[in-house]
């Protein structure tokens, strides 16, 4: 299996040094990578080993829940969950004495087995990455080294080699489908672009990663932004457009600022600009920022958005490829899509359509996130199955818990339970599941997780975004909504599921946009899948994943409580409480249902009970000692 | 989307009078406008000028771009980013996406809800604080996140929350304005009631 993109230290190489690569992708900062790496530079310097070390960032590694990380470049050696003291001993052992600190290795959750080489580590050898192929591997910020890994080779080649309709006929020979969920041929989209009539195009990259659980597409854009300037380049010769707009999430700050690094970098040396590799083609690149609403990923919302407006679709055809962006033919491509193309051109599309299943041709990356060991970014070939996701590239559920169900696809998409993990990944057998492939997000449910809850947290979310041009959209997803609040409230009625199959059915055929077609997709599936929670719900006023607030209620175990205290201490509002060294209790009247006394107890006394009589007899039993 | 605007005289106490508001800039925002007279364009630039989006400014782009304010408006509501009352000197927000939610962030809205008795969307009395959810921060495997203006947390409890936003509180010396945190609280500090 071909892993393009895994090997690290390329300009530290190009200047015989060695090198140490912080990621300085989303997750990572947040856990304080910045911390680890002014740390590194400084302890670096105080060892004199300055000119020797290159210290740099990288964006998104890909194990992300093993942040902060770094890799050091001799052998890649991979250090997970760095804090700043460990900085100084790596200095010191590794990098001036050349032993590798063993007591900071990866360790492998399924062996136990320490792993010091990042490609050994199951996680990544389980991967080939195409549009993730320099993503963690590169610092996004500087274009060189880009380029010293082949970057703009496919783009110069394009341009100054190939005729427009031979590049048009690659892309679609090599079975490349639109990343951004809905998976229609790549090539054939820049097809009907290049043949619409019009002296003006547009070429539109859209960035707008709105699902909530999904951030491939910002990895790609803050990690190798190039990567996606290059596609497009190609693209906009491919099309015959001049001018070209990454539309970035208003969420995204640290993408629109690499992205606009990369900008600026690629006009200076002319591969953006009035003459692009001296081939004589003109191709300019903005950048719009999103100002925050869901709804601008379809297309033509995202148009209108471009220009200024309330972003709300509108009916197709006239589709862009027609009428887009100020009237004009304009073609709009994801993120993950342009990054493909570069190494499509670069190596052909037979390498592309040799890699993944029937229908879907190359890989597909996914952001893992939830109840997941490996959360994190990931690519896999087309036709993988989940389970291989999951659990060969995810290593399976945390803290040894049950796999309940992967939601993906977001909002539009569905929950897919264990009895279809070995499904593959490819667009027509997970449409087939009632989910959707979507833009990659895949959230991992363990049997914490209610999944009635799961639904109403999709609802309340497109209920949100819905722009509220169409009546199914607006008032159906209202109406589920309240339906689905009911239910996690323990007031269901009897006939609430058929009332919601009713409006789900009503809304997927009558809304005007993908949103509102799409948006009953998590009600569907959980229902269809897991039917019983909802009666649950509904009969017994029952969450049998224990998680709904209305229905649950913290006891404790008169047995198993040592009257430590520690209960009451951490008890925002005086509900637990009890005598030094005799059982306590939880005040029914007070509890919040905080969880910050179960997640205190040492003895595992806090119990989660659901149901009427479940609670009163927990309750009884707690008083009765 | 549409969410109803709420206008200046329901603004919160304490915040910026709006008659003392400096509308000058407002012109040249304008006048550095894109060709296309990009409203959104527009409309972020006002809202990194003063904050937000003030109602006198809103008037003075549509007198000097002849756009009406119904329409501009229109837009200001329509997007997440807009708003139309100043928010608080420090900016708490809570990721709620998915991966967040199955990880228990309603539990640390709710807990700042609690100690700085705010609802989630709006600012404190004093306007120092404002408590806002955003969809997802990507940073999906450090779930549930939170960031306090530039700082981020991850891998968070409801009583770690309200630990992080105590300290803060204590920090920025604000502790007589918020009884919960002046209290001492159950967290960290004074024993329970027994």
């Amino acid at each position: 299996m071909p892993t393009e993109g895994v090997k690290v230290a390329v300009s530290a190489e190009r200047k015989g040094k060695r090198r140490v690569s912080v990621c300085a992708g989303t997750a990572c900062v947040f856990a304080g990578s910045m911390k680890v790496r002014d740390a590194f530079v400084a302890e670096v310097e105080a060892a004199g080993m300055r000119d020797a070390v290159e210290i740099a960032i990288i964006g998104c590694h890909g194990l992300c829940s093993q942040g902060p990380l770094a890799v050091v470049s001799d052998g890649d050696t991979y250090y997970p969950r760095l804090k700043v003291k460990d900085v100084k001993r790596i200095v010191e052992e590794h990098l001036a004495g050349g032993t590798v600190v063993e007591r900071l290795l990866y360790v492998d959750p399924g062996t136990g087995a320490r792993i010091a080489c990042a490609h050994d580590i199951p996680f990544y050898s389980q991967q080939l990455r195409i549009a993730l192929r320099d993503v963690g591997v590169i610092d996004p910020e500087n274009l060189d080294e880009y380029l010293a890994r082949g970057g703009y080779e496919a783009a110069r080649k394009a341009l100054t080699a190939m005729a427009p309709d031979a590049i048009v006929e690659e892309i679609l020979a090599s079975g490349l489908r639109g990343r951004g969920g809905a998976g229609f041929p790549t090539g054939t989209k820049w097809k009907f672009a290049r043949s619409s009539p019009g002296d003006v195009k547009y070429i539109i990259c859209n960035g707008d990663e709105g699902d909530p659980g999904a951030f491939m597409d910002a990895s790609i854009m803050d990690g190798d932004p190039h990567a996606v300037i290059e596609g497009m380049v190609i693209a906009s010769y491919a099309i015959g457009a001049h001018e070209g707009y990454i539309y970035v999430r208003a969420e995204y700050p640290l993408a629109v600022r690499r992205l606009r690094l990369a900008i600026a970098a690629a006009e200076e040396r002319g591969f953006l600009g009035e003459d692009v590799f001296g081939s004589g083609w003109a191709f300019k690149l903005k950048i719009k920022e999103g100002a925050g609403a869901f709804v601008c990923g379809e297309e033509t919302a995202l148009i209108a958005s471009i220009m200024g407006e309330r972003g709300m679709p509108r009916k197709r055809p006239p589709f862009p490829a027609v009428s887009g962006l100020w009237g004009k033919p304009t073609n709009i491509n994801n993120v993950e899509t342009f990054a493909s193309v570069a190494w499509i051109i670069a190596h052909g599309a037979a390498a592309y359509a040799a890699i993944g299943s029937g229908t879907c041709k190359g890989t597909k990356a996914f952001s893992l996130a939830g109840k997941v060991v490996n959360g994190g970014l990931a690519e896999v070939p087309m036709g993988s199955t989940l389970r291989h996701v999951i659990f060969d590239v995810g290593g399976g559920i945390k803290d040894g818990r049950e796999f309940k169900a992967v939601q993906l696809g977001g909002p539009s998409g569905g929950c897919v339970p264990a009895s279809l993990l070995d499904t593959p990944v490819d667009y027509e057998s997970l449409a087939a599941t009632g989910a959707i492939m979507g833009s990659g997000g895949m959230v991992v449910a363990d049997d914490t997780t209610c999944m009635v809850d799961l639904a109403r947290y999709f609802l309340q979310f497109t209920q949100n975004e819905s722009c509220g041009k169409c009546v199914p959209c607006r008032i159906g997803t209202k109406r589920m909504l309240e339906i689905l609040e009911r239910i996690t409230k323990g007031q269901g009625r009897e006939s609430d599921i058929a009332s919601l199959e009713l409006l789900a059915s009503t809304i997927k055929k009558t809304s005007l946009c993908g949103l509102g077609q799409t948006a009953p997709n998590p009600v569907l599936t959980t229902i269809m899948y897991f039917r019983d929670e909802y009666e649950a719900h509904i009969a017994e006023q029952r969450c049998p994943a224990l998680s709904c607030d209305a229905l649950i209620a913290y006891t404790i175990d008169a047995d198993a409580c040592t009257g430590c205290m520690l209960c009451a201490k951490k008890c925002p509002v005086d509900a637990a409480r009890g005598e030094k060294k005799q059982p306590h209790i939880i005040d029914q009247e007070l509890c919040i249902k905080c969880d910050a006394c179960r997640a205190a107890c040492k003895f595992d006394a806090v119990n989660i009970v659901s149901g009427p009589r479940e609670i009163a007899a927990a309750v009884t039993a707690q008083r009765g000692g | 989307m549409p969410r109803r605007v709420v206008r200046s005289e329901q603004a919160p106490a304490g915040a910026a009078k709006q008659d003392d508001l400096d509308l000058s800039q407002v012109a040249t925002i304008v006048d550095e406008g894109d060709a296309h007279g990009n409203l959104i364009a527009l409309l972020q630039r006002t809202q990194s000028e003063f904050g937000y989006v003030p109602e006198p400014a809103v008037d003075e782009i549509a007198r000097l771009t002849g756009v009406p304010a119904s329409r501009i408006y229109g837009i200001i509501t329509f997007y997440a980013q807009f708003s139309t009352v100043p928010s608080g000197r420090h900016k708490l927000l809570v990721c709620h996406g998915t991966a967040c939610h199955v990880a228990g962030a309603t539990r640390i809205t709710e807990a700042l809800e609690q100690e700085l008795d705010v609802p989630d969307g709006a600012s404190t009395a004093d306007m120092e604080f404002s408590l806002g959810s955003v969809a997802c921060m990507g940073a999906c495997s450090q779930a549930p996140v939170m960031r306090v203006d530039e700082e981020t947390y991850g891998n968070l409890s409801a009583d770690h929350t309200r630990k992080v936003i105590r300290e803060f509180v204590k920090e920025l010396g604000l502790e007589a304005h918020y009884p919960g945190i002046a209290g001492g609280g159950s967290t960290g500090g004074g024993g329970g009631g027994v």
